[in-house]
């Protein structure tokens, strides 16, 4: 085996362009245990935990451009106003120490259908920066999971960043797990109000072979938001819509049995957080509105 | 293999034929003789073999022995000057927090490293600081008391005095 360990993003990229198949290790929380345990053996090693540019986020306009290498702990110390919904879920993520090294990055890297970041990013609107020595390409979150744990990457490419757009309004995460730390979600749910385009999006994690979006929940909901004029009166979302867009959420999944929970149990579950978190999310929302109102 | 040069509890140590997939864990147990920290699940589950890297608490078992190179790490074995406790360590004593004793190095790291970014912590705070540490003797009563005992302890210490 080969460690690679580029001290500047531009030697590792030329190191990836010449051994596509060097494997990029960033905090190793997903990475060390198939090495511990022997289930991978790759020839080359590519560290990036050299690349200070990586670690850094910057807030340029309408997004925030989030290194790929930003430890949790830092997002959901740091970034807690801008972006809200994937604070929460980094938040949620393992332990201290996990939080301490993992960061979305590697998530997107493994692209589980149970990463924490992904229900987030999706319910936000996010690209991913994916770069190799030919370019620069921005992936829509939205065709970035191609598979169980397979993502859209090509072999010579790397994450540099994630460009997350700046919050507009509340966001909230939820998960189902057996405790409150060190849990891989059993499902997992991300709902963002964007008051600016008066639209909802929604990220489910856990309850399919990717991560997914519920988009007919989506469009249904910001429809009843719209007709009701919800977003300027600031009035509660009519309960019978609320249950009908957890409906659509539960709907949205396709999940199966496995150690965790089964198939019909998130599916309800889904609906669940998919209620509760609209539920946090209008609240605040309606919170700011009277807010505004007051002060105008 | 390559050789790694980091420092350890604050000396300089270097470590040779070190394979590259081997875990920063693997390195300070096996090759440079300090086996404070525990190696019980290789997998990020259950904090025995936490240390601070650059002055953070992480898994060792889940840090690549080359990601550690020009590092400071922080073992359970630079808490307190050799033959001497810790104000932390010598709380666990005190509370009856330690059991079999495997859990205990992860946990007095994590422990110390919660008292010095808070020196009064609620129990919720040390509840989150120690969620990444497991006890299979389930002592975590215990544990908690020692936790409040140390931050009592420290914060009637004279600053200077402090281990
Ligand atoms: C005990 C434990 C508990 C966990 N709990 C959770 C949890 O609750 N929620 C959750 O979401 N995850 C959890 N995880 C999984 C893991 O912590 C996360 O997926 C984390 O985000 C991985 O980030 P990393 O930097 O450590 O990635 P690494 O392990 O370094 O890398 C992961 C993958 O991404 C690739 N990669 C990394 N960086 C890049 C890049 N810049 N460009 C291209 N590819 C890249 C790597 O090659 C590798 O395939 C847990 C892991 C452990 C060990
Ligand atoms: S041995 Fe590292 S966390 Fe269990
Ligand atoms: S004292 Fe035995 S594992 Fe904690």
């Amino acid at each position: 085996m080969e460690f690679l360990r580029p001290a500047g993003w531009e030697e590792a990229l030329a190191a990836k362009a010449e051994y596509p198949d060097a494997v990029p290790l960033a905090g190793g929380t997903d990475l060390m245990v198939e090495l511990n345990f022997g289930h991978r053996r790759p020839e080359r090693l590519l560290d990036l935990g050299r690349i200070a540019e990586l670690k850094e986020w910057e807030t340029d306009g309408d997004s925030v451009r989030l290194g790929a290498g930003v430890p949790y702990t830092r997002i959901m110390e740091g970034l807690r106003r801008e972006l809200p919904g994937l604070a929460l879920a980094s938040h949620t993520v393992a332990s201290p120490q996990i939080r301490h090294r993992g960061g979305v990055g590697g998530n997107l890297g493994t692209a589980s259908p149970a990463g924490d970041a992904h229900p987030a990013l999706l319910a936000a609107g996010a690209e991913v920066e994916a770069v190799s020595a030919r370019g620069t390409r921005l992936i829509p979150i939205d065709d970035f999971y191609l598979g169980p744990k397979r993502n859209a990457l090509a072999p010579d490419e790397l994450i540099r960043a994630v460009r997350v757009r700046r919050a507009d309004g509340p966001q909230q995460y939820a998960k189902v797990g057996t405790r409150n730390a060190m849990v891989i979600a059993v499902c997992a749910f991300g709902l963002a109000l964007h008051p600016q385009t008066r639209s909802v999006r929604t990220g489910i994690g856990s309850a399919a072979p990717t991560p997914v979006r519920a988009r007919e929940a989506e469009e249904f909901l910001g429809g009843v938001l719209e007709e009701e004029r919800c977003w300027e009166s600031g009035r509660v979302v009519p309960p019978a819509a609320a249950r009908h867009f957890a409906d659509l959420c539960a709907a949205a999944c396709s999940p199966i049995d496995d150690v965790r929970g089964t198939a019909a149990y998130r599916r309800r579950a889904v609906g669940v957080l998919a209620r509760r978190t609209l539920g946090w999310a209008w609240e605040e929302y309606r919170g700011s509105a009277r807010a505004t109102e007051g002060a105008a | 293999m390559m050789r790694v040069r980091l420092t350890v509890n604050g000396r300089a140590r270097e470590a040779d034929d070190v394979w590259e997939g081997e875990s920063l864990l693997y390195v300070l147990r096996e090759r440079l003789g300090l086996p404070g920290s525990k190696n019980a699940c290789e997998q990020g589950e259950c904090g025995s073999c936490t240390v601070r890297l650059d002055g953070v608490p992480v898994c060792a078992c889940l840090v690549a022995a080359g990601q550690a190179e020009g590092c400071e790490v922080v073992t359970v074995e630079g808490l307190a000057p050799e033959g001497e406790l810790s104000t932390v360590q010598r709380a666990f004593v005190d509370a009856g927090a330690v059991q079999c004793g495997f859990c205990t190095p992860g946990l007095l790291v994590a422990a110390d490293d919660l008292l010095d970014r808070n020196p009064k912590p609620a129990d919720a705070d040390i509840r989150e600081a120690l969620s990444g540490n497991l006890c299979r003797c389930t002592g975590y009563e215990k544990i908690m008391d020692a936790v409040r005992l140390a931050a009592a302890r420290r914060c009637a210490e004279p600053e200077g005095d402090r281990a």
